[in-house]
C-alpha cells in the first residue's frame, strides 16, 4: 500500500475547541477527513449537541447509535419534511420526493415503486447484473494504473440505474451527471452557477418526460418509470414531483453504492489481514458486504425536524428544530458495536449498522445494493489477487455524500 | 420451555426451546434459525424479522400495534397473518407456536 493514503496529519485540535463552538458540518472537516475525531468527542461529551450557528443555520447533532435509532424510527415526532439533508431546500425550486414526505403520502408513493427492487424481482435481475460486472471487470487493464471510481464504481452503478429505469443504455452517463448535479451546487465545482444547475435538471425532466409518455402508452412493466406512470399514487404527479422522485431514485441508487464499491477496496488495502481472510474464504463475502457498508456509511447523515419538544440524551430539542442524525458517527459507537474502528470482514452481527437508516424510510434499495456488492466481490475474487490502491484517494467535499471522486489502483492477476 | 417451530420457505422445519420473556425473533437468532435478519435488533424499525403466524395461533399472538403495523404495511410480501417476530413475546401460552418464514426479508 502506498503511504499516500495514510490519514493526513494536519494541525487540528478537536479536544481543545470549546464544545459550544463545535460545528461538525464545516466542509473543511469533510474534505480533509478530519471529522472522525470530532465525532468521537461529541459521542463522549455531548451526544446530543446543539450548534447555534453554522452555514446551514442552527442544528442538533445526534451522534450515538441508540439515540439515532430512537429518532429515525419515530416519524411521528421527527418529520422528514421538507428535506432530508442539512441544507435547507430552495424555496423557489422545490423537489418533492417521498424520502422527504411523512406517512401516509410517503407510504403510498414508496409502495408504487418498491416492487422493482424487492427481493423477488432482484432474483430475476441477478444474472443481468453478473453479466455486466463480468464485462466491466474483463475490460480493465491489468498491471497498469487506472481510476477505480470511474472505470468500475461509476460504470457499474450507472449501468444498474439504466437497467432499473429501462433507460437508453448509450445515454447512461447522463444519469451520472444528473446525480452529481442534483447533489452538488456551485460550491462543489460540479456546476458553475445555480442557473446552470437548474437548467441541467430541467433537461433531466424533459428527457424523462419523453420516457414517461412512452411508458404510459405501453402496458405496465417492471421499470421505475413505468411503475410511476401507471401507479395510482403517482400517475397524476406534478412535474416537480416527478423530477423530485426521479432524482431520489437516481441519487439513491448512485452515489451510495458507488462509494461502497470504492470504499471496500480502500478498506481492504488499509487492512491487509482482512484481504488475506477474503482470499482464503470467499464465503465471507455477504458478511463483508455489510461490513463495507457500515465502514463506509455512504450517506453520512439524514435530517429531521422536531414536531414537538422532545427530551433526548438529557437535552430538550424544541419543536421546529433541525436534528441531524450522524449515521457515520453512530456506526463508530462502541456502545453499540464492538471494536467499531476496526474493519472486520467476518464481524458478528455485521448487518446491525445504521447506514440504511431505520423506520419507514429505511433504504428501499438496500437489498439491491447488497446484491450488487456481493456480485462485484465474487467476480473480483475470481480474477484478481489484489486490487491495489497506488495513490491518494480524492474525497467528495460534502458532509452528506461520504465518498470518493478518484482512487488510482493497479490490478494484480491471480 | 415453550417450543416454537419455524418453517423456512423451502419447508425445512426448526423446532426450538424458547426462553419465556424473549421475543420470537430473539429465540430464532439464539438458536441459529436461518431466514430472520433482525437488522435493527428488535426495535420494530427494519421489518427484517417478518414471519407469518400459523392460522390457529393468530388469536394467541394478537395483532400488530400501530408502529409494527406501519412497518409491516410497507412490505410487499405482507400477508394477513404477517407479524414482526421481535414484537411477539414468548410466553408459556405460546408453547407449540408455529410460524412460517417468508422467502425473502426486505
Ligand atoms: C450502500 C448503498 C446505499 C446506502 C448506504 C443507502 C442509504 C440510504 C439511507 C440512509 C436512506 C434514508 C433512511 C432514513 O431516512 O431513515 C435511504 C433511503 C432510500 N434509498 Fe438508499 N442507500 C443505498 C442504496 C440504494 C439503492 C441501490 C437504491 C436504489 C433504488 C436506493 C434507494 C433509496 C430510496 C428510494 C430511499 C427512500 C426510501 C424512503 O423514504 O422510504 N438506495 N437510503
Ligand atoms: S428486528 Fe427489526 S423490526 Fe424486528
Amino acid at each position: 500500500m502506498s503511504e499516500a493514503i495514510q490519514p493526513r496529519m494536519i494541525d487540528f485540535k478537536p479536544h481543545e475547541i470549546p464544545l459550544e463552538d463545535f460545528d461538525i458540518s464545516q466542509r473543511e472537516l469533510w474534505s480533509e477527513d478530519l471529522k472522525m475525531a470530532y465525532f468521537e468527542r461529541l459521542r463522549e461529551e455531548a451526544p446530543v449537541h446543539y450548534c447555534k450557528d453554522s452555514e446551514f443555520g442552527p442544528y442538533w447533532s445526534v451522534t450515538r447509535y441508540a439515540d439515532i435509532m430512537e429518532v429515525d424510527s419515530n416519524w411521528q415526532d421527527f418529520s422528514s419534511e421538507p428535506a432530508i439533508t442539512i441544507i435547507d431546500p430552495e424555496e423557489d425550486f422545490p423537489l418533492p420526493m417521498f424520502i422527504a414526505m411523512d406517512p401516509p403520502k410517503h407510504d403510498d408513493q414508496r409502495k408504487t415503486v418498491q416492487g422493482s427492487v424487492a427481493p423477488a424481482n432482484l432474483k430475476n435481475l441477478e444474472s443481468t447484473i453478473r453479466g455486466r460486472v463480468q464485462t466491466v471487470l474483463d475490460e480493465l487493464p491489468v498491471g497498469e494504473e487506472f481510476d477505480w471510481v470511474d472505470r468500475v464504481s461509476i460504470e457499474l452503478t450507472t449501468q444498474m440505474l439504466a437497467t432499473l429505469f429501462d433507460f437508453p443504455f448509450e445515454d447512461r452517463r447522463k444519469l451520472t451527471r444528473w446525480s452529481d448535479v442534483a447533489t452538488g451546487g456551485p460550491e462543489t465545482g460540479v456546476v458553475e452557477t445555480e442557473e446552470q444547475r437548474r437548467e441541467e435538471l430541467m433537461e433531466c425532466l424533459a428527457y424523462f418526460t419523453r420516457l414517461w409518455q412512452e411508458r404510459q402508452e405501453q402496458g405496465l412493466s417492471n421499470d421505475f418509470i413505468s411503475m410511476l406512470a401507471h401507479g395510482e399514487a403517482t400517475k397524476d404527479m406534478s412535474p416537480e414531483e416527478y423530477l423530485g422522485n426521479l432524482i431520489l431514485l437516481i441519487v439513491g441508487g448512485n452515489d451510495t453504492t458507488r462509494n461502497s464499491m470504492t470504499g471496500g477496496v480502500l478498506a481492504l488495502n488499509e487492512n491487509p489481514g482482512e484481504y488475506a481472510k477474503l482470499r482464503n474464504n470467499p464465503g465471507v463475502i455477504p458478511n463483508m458486504v455489510s461490513e463495507i457498508i457500515r465502514w463506509q456509511t455512504p450517506l453520512a447523515h439524514m435530517r429531521r425536524i422536531a414536531n414537538r419538544d422532545y427530551e433526548l440524551g438529557g437535552q430538550t430539542i424544541k419543536q421546529g428544530d433541525k436534528v441531524i442524525m450522524w449515521y457515520l458517527s453512530g456506526n463508530r459507537d462502541e456502545r453499540a458495536i464492538e471494536n467499531p474502528n476496526e474493519f472486520i470482514i467476518d464481524r458478528k452481527r455485521a448487518r446491525q449498522h445504521l447506514s440504511f437508516g431505520f423506520g419507514p424510510h429505511r433504504c428501499m434499495g438496500n437489498r439491491l445494493a447488497e446484491l450488487q456488492l456481493r456480485i462485484l466481490w465474487e467476480e473480483i475474487q475470481k480474477r484478481f489477487h489484489m486490487v491495489e490502491v497506488v495513490g491518494e484517494v480524492e474525497r467528495v467535499p460534502s458532509n452528506f455524500v461520504h465518498g470518493y471522486t478518484k482512487m488510482p489502483v493497479v490490478l494484480h492477476p491471480l | 420451555m415453550p417450543k416454537i417451530t419455524y418453517i423456512e420457505h423451502n419447508g425445512t422445519q426448526h423446532e426450538v426451546d424458547a426462553e419465556v420473556g424473549v421475543s420470537v425473533m430473539q429465540a430464532a437468532i439464539d438458536n441459529l434459525v436461518p431466514g430472520i435478519d433482525a437488522d435493527c435488533g428488535g426495535e420494530c424499525s427494519c421489518a427484517t424479522c417478518h414471519v407469518m403466524v400459523k392460522e390457529d395461533w393468530v388469536a394467541k399472538t394478537g395483532s400488530p400495534e400501530e408502529g409494527e403495523e406501519s412497518m409491516l404495511d410497507l412490505n410487499p410480501e405482507r400477508q394477513g397473518n404477517s407479524r414482526l417476530s421481535c414484537q411477539i413475546t414468548v410466553t408459556e401460552e405460546l408453547d407449540g407456536l408455529i410460524v412460517d418464514l417468508p422467502e425473502f426479508q426486505f
